[in-house]
């Protein structure tokens, strides 16, 4: 298994005419390994940047009232280098993993939809150029990466800085759900013969489960992100309480996406994790059952514990009680995962590869970082700890000790298969104890400065007993993991060129990325193994004693999914989450009468009629399908302009409704209620203008013929993301026009 | 703050002063003890592991155990009995150092871009940045905000809340043992938010009221030189935001400065109260504190000096 492999070629990851034409390559490319390099070698060009702001944060810091940074700039730092660390680096990186190894370990040639891999990924770096354009427009955004209301509002951050950061968190969030049903769609449409769903490797596995968090927290944020730009743009206030808007519902909204995004970043940490111990211990996974159903926990718990972030907003008792429980829970299923990984190298060989060693210092890290989580869930605890640098200390021993850590050992456990060249291992050394000592150096003392009332985000502290060199031990820290990255990108970029040859498999281990070349061919595989278990090659290599066959399991694995329908399904999914906030946003700020514009400008009768057409229209493209599928191409025609007619007259009816309430004097900053009532409507009337546009596309589909050549599921799935918006409106309308009438 | 030599008297949030504080360093103890007790199974298996199970060249597989269902089951129902104490612990400890807010506050503290406000509704008594408390009295504070978020914190003596426009939040402030305790802000609220620190002096019943008397009395006419300040405050737009009783400035957007010089410090902690540093002030707010809301005014050196005389008279 070891051998190099004679397909290797000698000039590393790009073939000769590669070489001719590498920048249209890289830049048109649809390859999900490439599209996984771009993606990881802008999260690690971010990370430099992100690296760099927290440099700056450290230095100014490391004495008492420090002059080197003016307070504004500081402020602006710490935001910058939040949201640069997970949403452009944390996030880009672990998709690039995802994107690189899911379709190898389940066997299959591409992503499900290699065009929108693409597009996820060009809108990272559209979102990070949107982001730093801020400091041209008159500076970055000095609000905290969570942007609490009402700071976030004009009144209080005039400058254009949060309109780009909002706005580039909607693009970026728009690239993460693309990409995250792209994963759900090639799991559950694209596996190779054989690779059931409970044959899956525990990396593909979860970020299965993380894709459908993402898919349901991220359009919560967009939601946040509209409703703030429509504050700030067309002078609303969903967020300003002297408009009568609520400073706390940001909260409850932001940490409901905030929340479940912290296991976002986390569960494809637990993947990598999951993989690598298991290789550098000789051992399969212990109880991949437990490990695998425990991310399915985590995924559920995460969108139950958001406001154990707001136990220090006076929420109240009751609610206070309700989110300590549901965080402690979550400990459970992130205990027994610890468990199992420590479990798994009890019995084994354990062998320290640079890999191996981060995965060590990341099972004593993430269990320090959970514990210390657990002292927040304990709510008088965190009504000490709530803010203050202990909080920070707790949360990057999650993200540095915990997904930085495992992100490291992908890298040197991955490296070899994406380049075909060794990392240096002696190097690999040398980053892992700077990164060990700088990190621990770093971290622990913060622990003990919250706990002495050192808040976090302040530009200075004044020189109290102990505070100037517990900062200082602090920033040395910091210096030691600069270096360990310094030191890491050179090995990166000697060993790509000059790394010893890794072969096909370096490591010995099991799952199918390693049946392959390094680097894989762009078709990914000539010939698949056979698959019978969790572990093809270690079956392959031990004829004499294979694990046990894992049985398909019922229906299951014998359902053959199509990706388009999937895909669309998947799209939905999210999409309600999003019209689901705004939904019981309406709700919320409707929840009194206010004085202004109300329900009883709304003509019931009119919009009732309009509806009726939507309604009308879900029939139509119903009988469209059908007419498809008896081959009656003509009348399928026929119903889907039917269609396209009904949905039009619609959005004209909607249109009127508008144009009535404008001229009456009501705009979306009248009051609470109009605001709302125009974010629902008009995001709902987006949506199906966007539809009819689907559906004309695939009217001249129609009428150029392409459904009588082949078979095509394009009217399939629009026509389920078109009943979609009808039942939108059928909550839309209820919620809106009628039971206001009923109170 | 009493200054204490021990390492762990800095460690403010476990130096408690107040029986709410006491209760929750109470259960910092047992959690510690929890914690460390997880820890070390954990790491006691890995460091098992490492030492006794390493990789030789050449040595084949070990056998492959899969997992264990019963091991699996212990190992979820533990900690799930670890978590229902902590929780049982964590409602006992919400009950001890958080009980329901008084029919009337003692006490409204109001967080403002970036300095407190103080009333004593029952007295009258206005002032800020500075909190003077009678020992051994639980107080019930009502904290609301003006602008932004912003949390008071004053980790011996109880714990913290936010501050929210439109929405009014309550604690219970006490002191054991009299003395001056660190609070600050610690939710972010914009540029200066790192200096809205304020002070909790806590002081026997008797040196509280005497405070409180003095506090009552509206500012004494000046004389002189001071005169000429107090015509100068009266004449720029510095009563537009503050208020001094006894002259017609009267807003409440800045602090109040009927009795400033009976503070130890201004600008929210940012500089002792000494006629140098209030002398800095005037020459240039923005100076001294980049980014407070009160502009530059520009005074000549003589303007300066009479404001400065003018402020000393505040006692």
């Amino acid at each position: 298994m070891n051998q190099p492999s004679a397909a290797l070629p000698h000039h590393g990851i790009l073939s000769l005419e590669q070489k001719m034409h590498w920048r249209i390559a890289w830049i048109s490319t649809v390859d999900h390994k490439r599209l996984g390099i771009l993606y990881m070698l802008t999260g690690l060009f971010f990370f430099v940047v992100g690296g760099i702001e927290a440099l700056f944060i450290r230095l100014q810091l490391a004495i008492p009232n420090n002059k080197l940074i003016a307070p504004d700039t500081f402020n602006q730092l710490f935001t910058m280098h939040g949201t640069t660390m997970l949403f452009l680096v944390v996030m880009p990186v672990m998709f690039g993993l995802a994107n690189y190894f899911i379709p190898l370990q389940v066997g299959a040639r591409d992503m499900a939809f290699p065009r929108l891999n693409a597009l996820g990924y060009w809108l990272v770096p559209f979102g990070g150029i949107l982001l730093h354009f801020s400091v041209l427009a008159g500076g970055a955004p000095a609000v905290g990466w969570f942007a609490y209301a009402p700071l976030n509002e004009t009144p209080y951050s005039s400058q254009l800085g949060v309109d780009y950061w909002a706005l580039a968190l909607l693009v970026m969030g728009i690239g993460s759900v693309s990409t995250s049903i792209n994963i759900i769609a090639t799991v559950l449409c694209m596996r190779g013969p054989g690779m059931t769903l409970r044959r899956l490797p525990l990396f593909t596995w979860i970020n299965f489960v993380n894709s459908f968090i993402v898919i349901l927290a991220i359009p919560v944020l967009n939601a946040a992100l509209v409703m703030l730009l429509i504050d700030r743009r067309l002078a609303a206030h969903f967020f300003l309480p002297s408009g009568g808007g609520s400073a706390i519902m940001w909260q409850h909204i932001f940490w409901a996406f905030g929340h479940p995004e912290v296991y976002i970043l986390a569960l494809p940490a637990f993947g990598i994790i999951s993989e690598v111990i298991p290789v550098f211990s000789r051992k399969p996974i212990f109880g991949y059952e437990f490990v695998a159903g425990s991310s399915v926990a985590i995924g559920l718990l995460s969108f139950g514990v958001w406001a154990h972030h707001m136990f220090t907003v006076g929420m109240g008792r009751a609610a206070d009680t309700f989110f300590a429980f549901s965080s402690m829970l979550i400990a459970i299923p992130t205990g027994v995962k610890v468990l199992n990984w420590s479990v798994t190298m009890l019995g084994g060989r354990i062998r320290f590869t640079t890999a191996m060693l981060f995965c060590i210092a990341f099972l004593i890290q993430f269990t320090c970082g959970g514990l210390s989580g657990i002292s927040h869930a304990i709510v008088p605890l965190d009504w000490q700890t709530k803010n203050s640098y202990y909080l920070i200390a707790h949360f990057h021993f999650i993200a540095v000790g915990g997904i930085v850590f495992a992100v490291f050992a992908a890298l040197y456990y991955w490296f070899p298969k994406i380049s075909g060249r060794m990392l240096s291992e002696r190097l690999g050394r040398w980053t892992f104890w700077l990164m060990v000592i700088g990190f621990n150096m770093t971290f622990i003392i913060q622990h003990v400065l919250g706990l002495a009332g050192m808040p976090r985000r302040v530009y200075t502290y004044p020189d109290l007993p102990g505070w100037g060199w517990m900062n200082m031990v602090s920033t040395i820290g910091a210096f030691f993991m600069a270096v360990a990255a310094l030191v890491f990108v050179y090995n990166l970029i000697n060993s790509m060129f000059r790394g010893a040859p890794a072969g096909d498999n370096p490591w010995n281990a099991w799952t199918l990325e390693w049946a392959t070349t390094s680097p894989p061919p762009h078709e990914n595989f000539h010939a698949l193994p056979p698959i019978h278990s969790r572990r093809p090659l270690w079956d392959l290599a031990n004829p004499d004693r294979p694990d046990p066959v894992v049985g398909p399991h019922g229906k299951v694995d014998a359902v053959t999914l199509e990706k388009n329908k999937t895909g669309v399904l998947a799209f939905i999914l999210s999409e309600a989450g999003f019209f689901g906030v705004l939904i019981l946003a309406f709700l919320f700020y409707n929840a009194n009468p206010q004085p202004g514009p109300g329900p009883k400008e709304l003509n019931l009768l009119k919009t009732g009629i309009f509806s009726l057409c939507l309604f009308a229209s879900s029939f139509t493209i119903w009988r469209s399908e059908v007419a498809l599928h008896r081959e009656q191409h003509r009348m399928m025609k026929l119903w889907l302009a039917l269609t396209i007619l009904l949905g039009g007259i619609f959005l004209i009816g909607q249109g009127l409704e508008y144009w009535g309430l404008f001229k009456s004097g009501i705009s979306v900053s009248s009051n609470l209620f109009s605001t709302t009532f125009f974010t629902l409507t008009g995001f709902h009337g987006i949506h199906v203008g966007i539809g009819l546009i689907v559906l004309l596309i695939v009217l001249a589909m129609a009428l150029a013929g392409d459904f009588e050549k082949k078979k095509s599921t394009a009217l399939e799935a629009v026509s389920f993301y078109w009943h979609f918006v009808d039942v939108v409106w059928v909550f839309v309308l209820t919620v809106v026009y009628i039971l206001p009438r009923l109170r | 703050m009493m200054m204490k030599d021990a390492l762990i008297s800095t460690i403010t949030s476990f130096a408690p002063e107040a029986p709410g504080t006491h209760a929750i360093v109470g259960l910092w103890a047992f959690s510690i003890v929890v914690f460390t007790l997880i820890f070390a199974v954990v790491v006691g298996i890995i460091v098992y592991s490492l030492m006794r199970f390493r990789w030789r060249e050449g040595e084949p597989d070990p056998e492959q155990i899969a997992g264990n269902k019963k091991v699996e089951i212990i190992w979820t129902v533990i900690p799930f009995l670890i978590v229902t104490v902590l929780f049982a612990l964590t409602v006992r400890t919400m009950g001890l150092s958080d009980p329901p807010p008084a029919p009337e506050p003692d006490l409204i503290v109001i967080g403002h871009q970036w300095w407190w406000e103080v009333q004593y509704p029952k007295s009258g008594v206005i002032t800020a940045n500075e909190i003077h408390i009678p020992v051994g009295k639980a107080l019930s504070v009502r904290l609301d905000a003006a602008d932004v978020l912003h949390e008071f914190w004053v980790p011996e003596l109880a714990r913290k809340m936010t501050t929210v426009p439109g929405h009014p939040n309550h604690i219970w402030v006490e002191a054991d043992k009299p003395g001056t305790y660190l609070g600050v802000c610690s939710e972010f609220c914009g540029t200066e938010h790192a200096w809205m620190r304020f002070l909790v002096i806590a002081d026997p019943p008797e040196k509280f009221a005497e405070w409180e008397k003095a506090q009552l009395a509206p500012a004494t006419p000046p004389t002189g030189e001071a005169a000429q300040g107090l015509a100068l405050f009266k004449q720029m737009s510095c009563v537009n935001c503050h208020a001094i009783n006894g002259t017609p400035a009267n807003a409440r957007v800045a602090p109040d400065l009927t009795h400033f010089a009976s503070r130890t410090q201004f600008g929210s902690g940012i500089a002792a109260n000494t006629p140098e540093n209030v002398r800095r002030w005037f020459q240039n707010p923005q100076q001294v504190k980049p980014g407070v809301l009160m502009p530059n005014f520009k005074f000549t050196d003589e303007q300066v000096n009479e404001l400065v005389a003018y402020f000393e008279t505040l006692k």
